[in-house]
């Protein structure tokens, strides 16, 4: 016990402390502000979300909402149903897409990440090579070419469109893999003793081991195809195909800076950005479990 | 049928994921590479025009030498350099932190990272709204810095560096909790060693110790910094509306290729400046791995 103490004092570091001390404060002093910066603008939009029309309008402007209202909520409805496409159905779109690209690029990264990590082949290394070049792949930078491949596959106007594009994730493999680097060989080598083949290890041995990792990358993919409005914007016409984030960007160039579209948009805000948060704050010990993986070498 | 599946499973397993990234990723960066070196309007067949894009790029287009690549270099390095250090000195205040504070600041200047694309602008415009109601303008003329309330987002004065800002607030994703993770991780007895070898104050500690044992995490956390940066550039056109944005105060090279390919429907001309972004976002991953890459391996 006693050694303990005096390796504690010794202990100058400071990471992960126990309890709170004296020393920390000076931390506190700067991360408070800053912490308060980032979250403000949510605050307001929250707030503005709720305020009745007169309120948004007021002068000098309020920060904090004094009548709460759902009156916003429902004109977003509204606004919609004259366009003769209800907002639920957007918001719909965007639900089943996402739930499609998560699910798929779980398996996905599963499975190659599978192979990569734990099978020796020819191309292995060069595959992992281009993945890794690809992390660093800006989507936004090939938009053009990536248009010309939706129109030739003919996904236009498919809902397949706000899918397909999103689901190679190389981010996703990349955590995926780095995970499936934990599992010592001998496992994976028992159960091919016992006779499992490869898609046996994969979804009983490998997938229910690298849960923290589908998480991270369930997280990333939610992410990717709710906030999505490239294919809504390019790849479809039609307008009851395209997703909420869309229907959200436009009903922004509808209401412009016009304050009065303010609490609409307010309310579209949050809808895009609860699910969001809220999965994250579910899943966030998982994510940071895969994050102290994610090294590149 | 059962014995082939199970000989080829590792074809099988890597097949659709490989099929999805060479159809959306590799075959795109193809194209854009080709199309670069053509005059095309999508109408007609692409006219191969060997390098005269590249010429007028560099020599023929004002608009891109006088504001894109200045506002480029800026943008990139407050955005990329300085948003890089900010999360690194972040999560290193907070791994400084205990256990529930920390989880707590983390969710918190994690979150805005969740608003991407859309809903970034419109959280943001309720601030620098335009009208003397506007939260920054209100803010300002009660404080007597300003007389009349300034269109924020329409001025080539500030909108640079309201984009700078907007950015920086929401580039605190996965980068960062890869960073946070990988400085959490670091051994505690690194930190003893590195006192018995006459490591003084922290300052030190985080140049010795911290800095070289959560390298890998800091190259990822680079990589996402440097995607998040160039991803995000269409903040300019989100914020002020149009594109292109007033007087190109804020065009960014993403934005000028959307303004030449979907604006104009010059594709060649616009793949011409895709495939300098990619070589750009190239060379910046060759710094990071220059920096933080370990040699080794």
């Amino acid at each position: 016990m006693k050694k303990k103490r005096r390796y504690s004092k010794l202990h100058t570091s400071g990471v992960n402390p126990q309890r709170f001390s004296k020393g920390q404060i000076k931390f506190y002093i700067y991360i408070i502000p800053i912490a308060a910066f980032m979250i403000l603008p949510i605050i307001f939009i929250t707030m503005n979300a709720f305020k009745p029309i007169d309120e948004i309008f007021a002068y000098p402007p309020r920060f904090f909402v004094k009548t709460p209202t759902f009156d916003n909520f429902k004109q977003l409805f509204s606004v919609s149903s004259e366009t003769n496409i209800p907002a639920s159905r957007y918001l719909f779109n965007s639900i089943i897409t996402t739930i499609a690209v998560m699910v798929t690029t779980l398996l996905l990264s599963s499975a190659a990440g599978y192979i990569l990590s734990k099978k020796e082949f020819k191309l292995k290394k060069t595959l992992l090579t281009i993945n890794n070049i690809a992390l660093m792949f800006v989507a936004i930078s090939v938009a053009i070419p990536r248009y010309f491949v939706i129109v030739y596959s003919g996904l236009q106007d498919n809902i397949l469109a706000n899918i397909a594009p999103l689901l190679a994730m190389p981010v996703g493999l990349f955590l995926v893999k780095q995970f499936i680097d934990q599992i010592p060989n001998a496992l994976v080598e028992a159960a091919v003793i016992d006779g499992a083949n490869d898609y046996k290890i994969l979804t009983k041995l490998i997938i229910p081991l690298i849960k923290p990792a589908l998480a991270t990358v369930a997280i990333l993919a939610f992410q990717i195809s709710w906030n999505n409005t490239e294919a809504s914007t390019l790849y479809i016409n039609q307008e009851t195909l395209k997703t909420f984030a869309f229907y959200m960007s436009s009903l922004q160039n509808k209401t412009g800076n016009l304050i009065a579209g303010q609490g609409i948009a307010a309310v579209a805000t949050l809808i895009m950005f609860l699910p969001n948060l809220i999965l994250f704050i579910i899943l966030q010990s998982q994510v940071m479990n895969t994050m102290a993986h994610s090294g590149l070498k | 049928m059962k014995r082939l599946f199970e000989k080829h499973s590792i074809a099988i397993l890597l097949f659709p994921y490989i099929l999805l990234f060479s159809l959306f990723i590799i075959i795109p960066v193809i194209a854009a590479i080709f199309l670069s070196f053509t005059d095309f309007n999508t109408l007609e067949i692409p006219a191969f025009q060997g390098i005269d894009n590249y010429i007028r790029l560099f020599t023929n287009d004002d608009v891109f030498m006088q504001h894109v690549v200045p506002n480029t270099i800026i943008y990139a390095i407050t955005v990329g350099v300085g948003g890089y250090i900010l999360s690194f000195f972040l999560a290193w205040t907070l791994s400084q932190l205990t256990k529930v504070p920390r989880m707590i600041l983390a969710v918190i200047i994690y979150s805005p990272s969740l608003t991407g694309g859309v809903l970034l602008s419109t959280v943001w415009r309720v601030v620098f709204n335009g009208d003397k109601s506007g939260y920054l303008n209100y803010f300002l003329l009660q404080l007597g810095i300003i007389e009349q309330p300034v269109l924020w987002l329409q001025s080539d004065k500030y909108l640079l560096i309201i984009m700078i800002i907007v950015t920086l607030w929401s580039s605190m994703g996965i980068g960062f909790l890869a960073i946070l993770a990988g400085i959490m991780n670091v051994n505690e007895e690194l930190y003893e060693a590195a006192r018995i070898d006459g490591v003084k104050n922290r300052f030190q500690e985080v140049i010795h110790v911290t800095i070289p044992a959560a390298k890998p995490q800091l190259l990822f956390g680079a990589v996402m910094s440097i995607v998040n940066t160039f991803s995000a550039s269409g903040v300019g056109v989100a914020l002020s509306g149009t594109n292109p944005t007033p007087n190109y105060a804020g065009q960014l090279i993403v934005t000028h290729i959307e303004d030449y390919g979907f604006i104009r429907y010059e594709m060649g001309y616009a793949a011409a400046v895709s495939v300098i972004l990619l070589i750009i976002i190239q060379m910046a991953s060759v710094g990071a791995n220059k920096l933080f890459g370990s040699k080794d391996e």
